[in-house]
Parts: structure tokens; C-alpha cells; sequence
């Protein structure tokens, strides 16, 4: 348990000291990388823990976006109550898309999330009144002290590490172990007279909170939200990050957040072709490593372990 | 526990060193004054109008192969971003060319909503953008910025004015619009509205189409069940060819007149059509059929280069590169001081227009245009142009209007149209 | 009359576009239980291959063709040299063939680039004819035509042929198929060829009334998705009765309520997703 903490400390003294040897643009990137992190960690905490792949949590990230955007810009209301809102709209959509998900497993429940993601996508596109379609909504809603790149890192750094932390210890609770059971088998836990339902429920609600705070982070971060930030690929990306970091594990989300989008303005440099790149990486991920970057290196690990001891 | 205090330990001493040392980290120092000029152009070389967003690139560029990409002893750098024709890509890219490949201007931009979502970012930096083609009619009224200036270009609400007019002029009264759902669509109609309703017109219906909609079916059954006299359609891009074909295949091309947006029935859309496109009336100060010494010599040009007629695109952004040559030779090539330069902008007149006129901006930052009434036809080499049909002389982002009046009144949107009310 | 007539065609031509596209998901779909999400850039591949044939060679006819077999042989491809290592775990299909997605999306971007195409049709199916009292487009009348010979020819297949026995027989249950010893894997991927050569025929036929463009196939994906959704998996009568549900839901939601129009379609399919996953003529195995 030790060694775990002393991992912890480090990764995060390494985060907090980043900005002393990078520029501010990369210091920019990496706020944006905690935040999708953050997203990723959140659908972990279903697809991971609970067994149940989502494909629908860009539009519950989006919807905080949006509140707390439409609610400080159009609507002339206060920062804090705008997060608020945004907080509060995130969780109860996730609420809804819950309700309806729990009946189902598998590839069903990844089709209707993404069906409900969609219904998400189409709204704010064609609710223009409200959301104002194609042109978005423009914001900057950051107080004086975030408009320096820096401050905004530590503060989305100081954010992230306390979801990070809850949402771990929410997946070791006795309640996560439960989920954990329902991944395993759900039959069995049923037969051992859990309400397997209301459990996939309430996750999903938790789910759902941790990522629309990282979408209120995002409207800080990004000054703007328009369908695309609702859209599949959204939901899609946030997926792939946790997957390839390894899910399960949480960790591994910030590290499929790190590797994808540090790949990507890597790539992007030097060619156009990120989305093949992605494309690719999916499906070699899916073939070789389905348990990810960090579940692989688990797995390498456990074996060196075990030859070891024999 | 153990990890938290680490953590704030870790943090409290990292944030104060570095809030001592902070400095806005997208402020680069004053590159070398000799060292190339870094233009960051952005068009949308995928989406809607993915054509257009090419010779947006391809017109800026024929500029500054013409004068040897070189101004007043400094060598000109165009780096190249794809807008993909989402505001929210256009938001990365233009931080990426400002802040990693630190470029000395931002240019380009097609839709309203990808301009208006990159003015935004530029007003907390102040990096000078230019948009010959970004029609986001507050960028030069109510919304004016000091580092965004509209070169070579024009206000989405200036050019249907004319059109209106016309319209009247041919005795139609009752009109229902049909354009994309977002800011250009909106100020377009608003503009064509407010004039056709002030001339006594009225306003059927407005139909707003998502941008890239393939099927316009629903609303071609609506707009035929109306009867109106005239429809405005106000597309752009792929919209524009898949209405132009479409209209045509349900047969109304023939039944109901239209008066198409000066995108419609540009270069970029007709050029690949056939007949479903010829007989086209529309409206711009951009017509390439136009017999005029100016345009025949930059048409030519442009064909020798890309083997094709220039769309409104390639002509916005070959001026915008002529200003912003115009401009450069102004300030000796010192462009670093922005403040300096963004004035000296505001102050060209460009007399090597391929309009054939001088062009310069009016007290709030926008060009005055000739426009022209044009109609598209069949050249004997099988091509379709646009020829001038009528003429308005000297038409503003105003129209007749007092500016401050003008203004008092709320900006175009999907709520407000500016109709008349009788 | 003319509105709701014209309306009802309106509805009736897309849904023959989208039966043949949804006619290929279901039958992967319900065979080999794989969500096949890059059935839409399929379909956009077909398309763009028509165009170029076409374009090339003048020949509508001979642009479908090529487009069909194109994309069957990369439905042959994917299977072979990428499903088949992922057999058994239904989520990690379909998120493998998300990968595949993305690939072929950005393939063919750099293939024909980010324009829109149109693919070209022969002189009689141009223009409008006029029945009825109605004026409407030729190409439209003719996907219809399209739509509902496909929905005999493969009635004809699933009832008629050894073949379509055996896939029916394989939708219901697989292993029982196996184990009376049948090359199960053999009627994989015939049935895998047969539904991506649908996909890259409703393209040529997509591509020529609603053109081609580089986001195009997320959005017959998409569609595809309610469809089969509602109609059921693996159901030929469930695809068409979806497909029917879906164009009218879209036609009759963009005219009646614009705001709501994606609201409008993928409404019930979330609620069937939720109450009825298997639709309203799939069964459960």
C-alpha cells in the first residue's frame, strides 16, 4: 500500500512541476489532457468497475459545458451558480440516460447510450434559441487569476487530483466492490440478493457527476461550446483513453489521456493523418491489449512476480 | 491522508515559485525584424465548403508567388491549418498557430461561426486577424475589435440588400427564405427581410436548414405548398449544389423564381454543374463574367495558375494578401508593432483591386462595393460564369440607413429578421 | 393532397435507401452478433468508388457493380485479417470496428479529398416525372424501385435458398448450426460479404441523390443504427418496417418540428433500446 502512495506523490509532484519546464502552450495542453483524464476516469468507473461500456458521456460532459456557459453569458447569472446549474444539469441527465440504461448490458447498453448521447447532440444543434446551433456559445467566464495559463493548470491539476481521489475511493468502497462483483458476474450477485439494478444506477449517477464537473472545467479551459462538444466522437475519445490506458484502473485513464492527445499534437505536426493514427491504435489495442497500457503492465509485472517466486 | 498532504505539499511549493516568475506565456518577444513574416491562413479544407476553403489557400497564395514572397525585404511564411469548418477546430487550431508555431497574424476562415469563435480568442491576445471572407455582420458594428480587421471583405447583411431591391423591382411580393441555420444565414436574411419588407414586400415563411443537409425534400414539399412569389435561398458550399440540383429535380426550377445568395451561385458550386445551374440570379460585387480590364487580367492569372475560374474565395483572399502587402510596404516591413500596423492597415486603398475600383474601409471597418445583379450562363467553352445583369453603385455594411440608427436596432438573428410589420 | 403525398414519397424514397444499407447491418447484426459501426464508412466507400467509375467510364450501371464487389472484398478483408482475432467478445468487436471507422473515414479523405461529390446518373433517371398531379424527381422513384427488389431478392435468398436457411437457422442459433455440422464460418462470411456489398450499394445510390461527402458516413451510420434498432436484429421485414419509421420520423419531424427533429428519431430508439432491446421483430435466441 506504501508503494502505491509513493506513486501517487510522485506523479504528482511530476504534474505540479510541469510548468517550470514546458511553455505556456504546452502548459495549455496539459490542463486540456487532465481534464479529458478526468472524463475518461468517470466512464472507467462504468466500463471498468461495472462491467457496462458507455458510449454517451461527451453528452453528459457537454451538458455542463453548456449550463454553465449559456448560464453565465446568456442568462447574466453569477460563476458559482453556474457551476452549480452545470453540475446539477450534468447529473441529471445522467440520471435519465441511467434509468433507461440499467435495463440493459453489453452491446446494448453501449448502443443506447449513444443513442441518448445523440438525442444530447441533436438538441443543442437545433435548439438554436437556446444553445445557438452551429454558432455555439461564447464565453469567457474565467476570473482575472485563470486568464494566466498556469494558474488555470493548477487550478484544473488541484481539481482533477480531488475527483481522482474520490473517485478512487469510491470504486474501493464497499460499494464499488460491489460493482466490481456485478462486472464479474452479475447472475451471482443477484443470487446473493443484491439489487444489481439500483446499483448500475447509482453508478451511473457517479459516473455522470465526476463528468460534468470535468465539463465545467472544460468551459474554463476551452471559452466555447458548440455540438461538437457533446458529439460521438467526444464519447468516443473519452473511451478510447481509458481503454488504452487500461481499464479498470483509473490510472490508466490519465495515461490513455496523456498518450492520445500528447500523440496528437505530436502527429499533427507533421501530418494530417491523426485520425488513422487513432483508427489504428483502437484496433491494435482491441487485438493485442484489450486491458490497456497499465493493464498490460500489470499483467508483465505479475508474471515477472510469480516466475520469481517459483 | 497521507497522499493529500503530500499533494498540497507538493503544489503550495510549485505554485509559488512559478506565480513569481509567471509571465502570459502566449506573449512572444518581438521576433527578429528580418526574419520571415509568419502568416497563420485557416480554411476549411473538409466540411461544407471544403471547395472554397481550398482556393481560399490557393487565392492567398497566388498572391505571394506574384510578388516573389517577398515585402519590403521580408520573406513571407503562409502556414496552412484546416479549419474542418467547426468553430470548436477552429478555436485549436488558431491557438496552435498563435501559441506554438507563433505566427505573426491569424487570416481566413470561412463560416460565420468558425470567425466569429477565433475573434473571440484573438480579443484576449490581441494578435491581428484578418478576414476577407469572415462576414459576421458585429465584427465591424456593434462588436468592433482593434485587432480584427475585415480586409478585402465584406458584411454578411450588405450584399442581399440589392438583392431585395431587385426583387421588388420585378414586382414580387410575397417571399419565403430558405438558408442555413447559422450567423450568415441569419444576417443574410435579416438583411434581405428587413429591405424586402420595407419596400412594401412580405415574408411568407424562413426555413433554416442544419448546415450540410443532404435531403432538402421536407422543405421543398413546404416551400411548393406556399405559392410565395420569389424565394430567397440562402446556401453555401455543398448545400448550395445539393439545393441547385434538387430544386431542379423536383421540377421547380421552372415554376417558382429564386434569387440565390452570392454564394449559391459562385464559382466553387457551379463550376462542376450543368444546366440545373444556368439562369441563376444572385447578387455580389464579386462578378467574374464582368468585362472589366481589372478582372479579365486576375481571371487570366488565376487560370494560368490553377486552371480555373476564381470563385469568391480565391478573389477575397488574393485582395486580402494584396492589403496586407499594401500594408507591410506602409510600415517598411516593422510589422512586430502591432498597434502600428493594425492602423496602417486600416488606412490602405487598394488600387490594384481585380475590381477594377479603389477599395477602402468605411468609419467602422468595412469595405464600400459596387454590387451587381448576376445571372449565370453557358461561355462557348462550356463553362458557367456570371455576368452583370443590373448594377447599385457604392453599396455600405449600411445600405441607406443612418449607422448609429442602424445600429440602435438589435443584430440580425434567427429572432430577429428585421421584418417590417404592417 | 400534394403536401402529404408529397411528404409520404419523400419518406417512402429514403426509407428504400435506408432498408438497403439497414438490410446489411441487420443481417451482420443478426447472424454474427457483431455491431458492425463501420457500416457507415462502407457505405460512403461504395459511394465514392461509384463516382469514380462512373465518372470514368460513363457507366451508372457499371459504377454499382464495382462499388458493391469493391466493398464486399473489404468486408471480406476486415474479417479476415482483423474480426477474426477478436471472436467471442462482442464489445471488443465493436470497438474494434470503430478503429476500422476512423481508418477508412481518413483513407478516403486523402483518397477523393474533403469536396462534396455527386454521383453521376444516366440521362433517363435526370429530371422529373409527373403523375398524378405530382412533379418528383425520377432518380428518387427509381431508388424505390431499387429498395423494394432488394427486399424480394433477399426474401428470396433467407426463404428459398440453402444459403438463406442457413443464416436464418444461424441468427437463431449459431452453435446448434455448427454442431450439425455446417462450415458456420463459411456462412460468416458470405453473409458478412452480402451485407457490406449492400452498404456499398446503398452509397452509389445515396451518393447520387444526397451526395458524397467526408462526414456522410457517421450520419448513415447513425440512421442505420435506428433502423435496425427498432426494426429488430437480424429480421429482413424488421429492416424495411424501420427503415419506413425512421424516414418518416426524419421527413415528418424536420417539417412539423425542426427543433426536435433528432429528438424525433432517436426518441424510440432509445426506448425501445431500453424496454424492447430486441426491437419490434427480432427474437430472442
Amino acid at each position: 500500500m506504501n508503494k502505491r502512495y509513493a506513486w501517487t506523490a510522485i506523479v504528482l509532484a511530476a504534474l505540479a512541476l510541469l510548468p517550470l519546464a514546458i511553455t505556456g502552450y504546452h502548459t495549455s495542453i496539459a490542463t486540456q489532457i487532465l481534464i479529458y483524464a478526468a472524463l475518461a476516469m468517470s466512464i472507467d468507473i462504468l466500463a471498468g468497475y461495472t462491467g457496462r461500456t458507455p458510449l454517451g458521456h461527451g453528452a453528459i460532459f457537454g451538458v455542463a459545458t453548456y449550463v454553465v456557459l449559456y448560464y453565465v453569458t446568456t442568462a447574466n447569472g453569477s460563476l458559482a451558480a453556474g457551476i452549480v446549474l452545470g453540475i446539477l444539469a450534468a447529473t441529471a441527465t445522467a440520471v435519465v440516460f441511467g434509468a433507461l440504461a440499467i435495463r440493459t448490458s453489453g452491446v446494448y447498453f453501449l448502443l443506447l447510450t449513444l443513442a441518448l448521447g445523440m438525442i444530447v447532440w441533436g438538441v443543442s444543434l437545433r435548439w438554436t434559441s437556446v444553445t445557438g446551433g452551429e454558432n455555439g456559445i461564447r464565453g469567457n467566464i474565467k476570473p482575472e487569476w485563470l486568464a494566466n495559463h498556469v494558474n488555470l493548470y493548477y487550478l484544473t491539476l488541484a481539481i482533477t487530483s480531488l475527483m481522482a481521489l474520490a473517485m478512487w475511493r469510491f470504486v474501493n468502497s464497499p460499494f464499488g466492490l460491489t460493482l466490481k462483483g456485478i462486472r464479474e458476474s452479475e447472475s451471482r450477485m443477484r443470487a446473493l440478493g443484491y439489487n444489481v439494478p439500483l446499483h448500475v444506477f447509482i453508478g451511473f449517477v457517479v459516473s455522470g457527476f465526476f463528468a460534468g464537473l470535468a465539463g465545467i472545467l472544460y468551459a474554463f479551459y476551452n471559452s466555447f461550446v458548440s455540438p461538437s462538444t457533446v458529439e460521438l466522437k467526444q464519447s468516443v475519445s473519452g473511451l478510447l483513453m481509458a481503454i488504452v490506458g487500461g481499464v479498470g484502473t483509473l490510472f490508466g485513464s490519465l495515461i490513455g489521456s496523456i498518450v492520445i492527445i500528447s500523440l496528437e499534437n505530436v502527429v499533427s505536426l507533421y501530418t494530417e493523418r491523426w485520425s488513422m493514427v487513432l483508427g489504428f491504435m483502437f484496433i491494435f489495442t482491441m487485438i493485442f491489449a484489450p486491458e490497456g497500457l497499465v493493464g498490460k503492465a500489470r499483467q508483465i509485472l505479475a508474471r515477472r512476480r510469480s516466475k520469481r517466486s517459483s | 491522508m497521507m497522499n493529500r498532504r503530500k499533494f498540497l505539499k507538493a503544489t503550495g511549493a510549485a505554485a509559488a515559485t512559478t506565480a513569481a516568475t509567471s509571465v502570459g506565456p502566449w506573449v512572444h518577444t518581438a521576433s527578429a525584424q528580418t526574419g520571415p513574416i509568419r502568416i497563420g491562413l485557416m480554411a476549411p479544407l473538409t466540411g461544407v465548403v471544403a471547395a472554397g476553403g481550398r482556393e481560399v489557400v490557393e487565392g492567398f497564395n497566388l498572391y505571394w508567388d506574384q510578388v516573389g514572397k517577398k515585402v519590403a525585404g521580408r520573406e513571407i511564411e503562409v502556414i496552412v491549418e484546416d479549419d474542418g469548418a467547426n468553430p470548436d477546430t477552429s478555436l485549436q487550431k488558431a491557438r496552435r498557430l498563435v501559441e506554438q508555431r507563433n505566427v505573426h497574424w491569424l487570416v481566413g476562415n470561412i463560416l460565420a461561426n468558425t470567425g466569429l469563435a477565433v475573434a473571440e480568442y484573438v480579443k484576449g491576445n490581441g494578435v491581428p486577424y484578418f478576414i476577407p471572407v469572415i462576414a459576421a455582420d458585429d465584427l465591424t458594428q456593434r462588436k468592433r475589435l482593434n485587432n480584427v480587421v475585415r480586409i478585402a471583405g465584406y458584411s454578411s447583411s450588405q450584399t442581399p440588400r440589392p438583392i431585395a431591391d431587385y426583387g421588388l423591382k420585378q414586382g414580387y411580393k410575397k417571399a419565403v427564405t430558405i438558408s442555413q441555420d447559422y450567423a450568415f444565414g441569419h444576417e443574410q436574411c435579416g438583411g434581405f427581410c428587413q429591405t424586402f419588407t420595407e419596400g412594401g414586400g412580405t415574408i411568407m415563411q424562413q426555413f433554416w436548414n442544419p448546415l450540410n443537409t443532404a435531403d432538402f425534400s421536407p422543405y421543398l414539399a413546404q416551400i411548393q405548398n406556399l405559392k410565395p412569389d420569389v424565394v430567397f435561398s440562402m446556401e453555401t458550399g455543398a448545400d448550395a449544389s445539393r439545393f441547385i440540383q434538387q430544386w431542379n429535380n423536383f421540377g421547380l426550377k421552372d415554376k417558382i423564381p429564386v434569387l440565390y445568395c452570392q454564394n449559391a451561385t459562385d464559382q466553387s458550386v457551379i463550376r462542376t454543374m450543368g444546366p440545373e445551374a444556368e439562369g441563376l440570379i444572385s447578387g455580389a460585387h464579386f462578378c467574374e463574367g464582368r468585362d472589366e480590364a481589372a478582372n479579365n487580367k486576375f481571371l487570366a492569372d488565376y487560370n494560368k495558375a490553377y486552371n480555373k475560374l476564381p470563385s469568391i474565395y480565391g478573389f477575397s483572399h488574393y485582395s486580402g494578401a494584396m492589403w496586407l502587402a499594401e500594408a507591410i510596404k506602409r510600415v517598411n516591413g516593422k510589422v512586430e508593432d502591432k498597434v502600428n500596423f493594425l492602423n496602417e492597415v486600416r488606412q490602405v486603398k487598394l488600387t490594384g483591386s481585380p475590381l477594377g475600383r479603389s477599395v477602402e474601409l468605411d468609419p467602422y471597418g468595412n469595405p464600400v462595393y459596387d454590387m451587381y445583379i448576376r445571372k449565370t450562363v453557358k461561355r462557348p467553352d462550356g463553362k458557367l460564369w456570371n455576368v452583370p445583369i443590373a448594377s447599385y453603385p457604392n453599396v455600405s455594411q449600411f445600405w441607406k440607413y443612418n449607422p448609429e440608427t442602424y445600429m440602435a436596432q438589435p443584430p440580425y438573428s434567427r429572432t430577429f429578421q428585421g421584418i417590417k410589420k404592417t | 393532397m400534394s403536401m402529404l403525398a408529397f411528404n409520404l414519397l419523400n419518406s417512402l424514397t429514403f426509407a428504400a435507401l435506408l432498408f438497403v444499407v439497414g438490410s446489411g447491418f441487420t443481417l451482420i447484426f443478426g447472424l454474427m452478433r457483431i455491431v458492425n459501426l463501420a457500416h457507415g464508412a462502407l457505405y460512403l466507400l461504395g459511394g465514392y468508388i461509384a463516382f469514380t467509375v462512373a465518372m470514368k467510364s460513363g457507366s451508372f450501371a457499371l459504377g454499382i457493380g464495382c462499388a458493391a464487389l469493391a466493398v464486399a472484398f473489404a468486408g471480406f478483408l476486415i474479417d479476415t485479417l482483423l474480426l477474426r482475432f477478436v471472436k467471442n467478445n462482442e464489445l471488443r468487436q465493436v470497438l474494434l470496428t470503430v478503429g476500422v471507422a476512423l481508418v477508412l473515414n481518413d483513407l478516403m479523405l486523402v483518397i477523393w479529398g474533403g469536396d462534396t461529390f455527386t454521383v453521376p446518373v444516366p440521362q433517363w433517371l435526370q429530371g422529373a416525372v409527373q403523375f398524378a398531379g405530382i412533379t418528383y424527381p425520377a432518380f428518387r422513384l427509381f431508388v424505390l424501385g431499387v429498395g423494394v427488389a432488394i427486399f424480394i431478392g433477399l426474401w428470396l435468398l433467407l426463404n428459398k435458398t440453402r444459403l438463406g436457411a442457413l443464416i436464418r437457422a444461424g441468427v437463431d442459433d449459431a452453435e446448434m448450426v455448427e454442431a450439425m455440422g455446417v462450415n458456420i464460418r463459411r456462412v460468416f462470411i458470405y453473409t458478412l460479404m452480402l451485407g457490406t456489398a449492400l452498404a456499398g450499394l446503398g452509397g452509389s445510390l445515396g451518393g447520387a441523390f444526397l451526395s458524397l461527402y467526408p462526414t456522410a458516413d457517421a450520419e448513415i451510420l447513425v440512421f442505420s443504427l435506428a433502423v435496425v434498432i427498432i426494426g429488430g436484429r437480424g429480421s429482413l421485414a424488421g429492416a424495411a418496417v424501420g427503415a419506413i419509421f425512421v424516414a418518416m420520423l426524419n421527413t415528418f419531424g424536420q417539417v412539423w418540428f425542426p427543433e426536435l427533429a433528432y429528438f424525433v428519431i432517436f426518441g424510440p430508439m432509445a426506448v425501445l433500446l431500453a424496454f424492447r432491446p430486441l426491437g419490434l421483430f427480432g427474437r430472442a435466441t
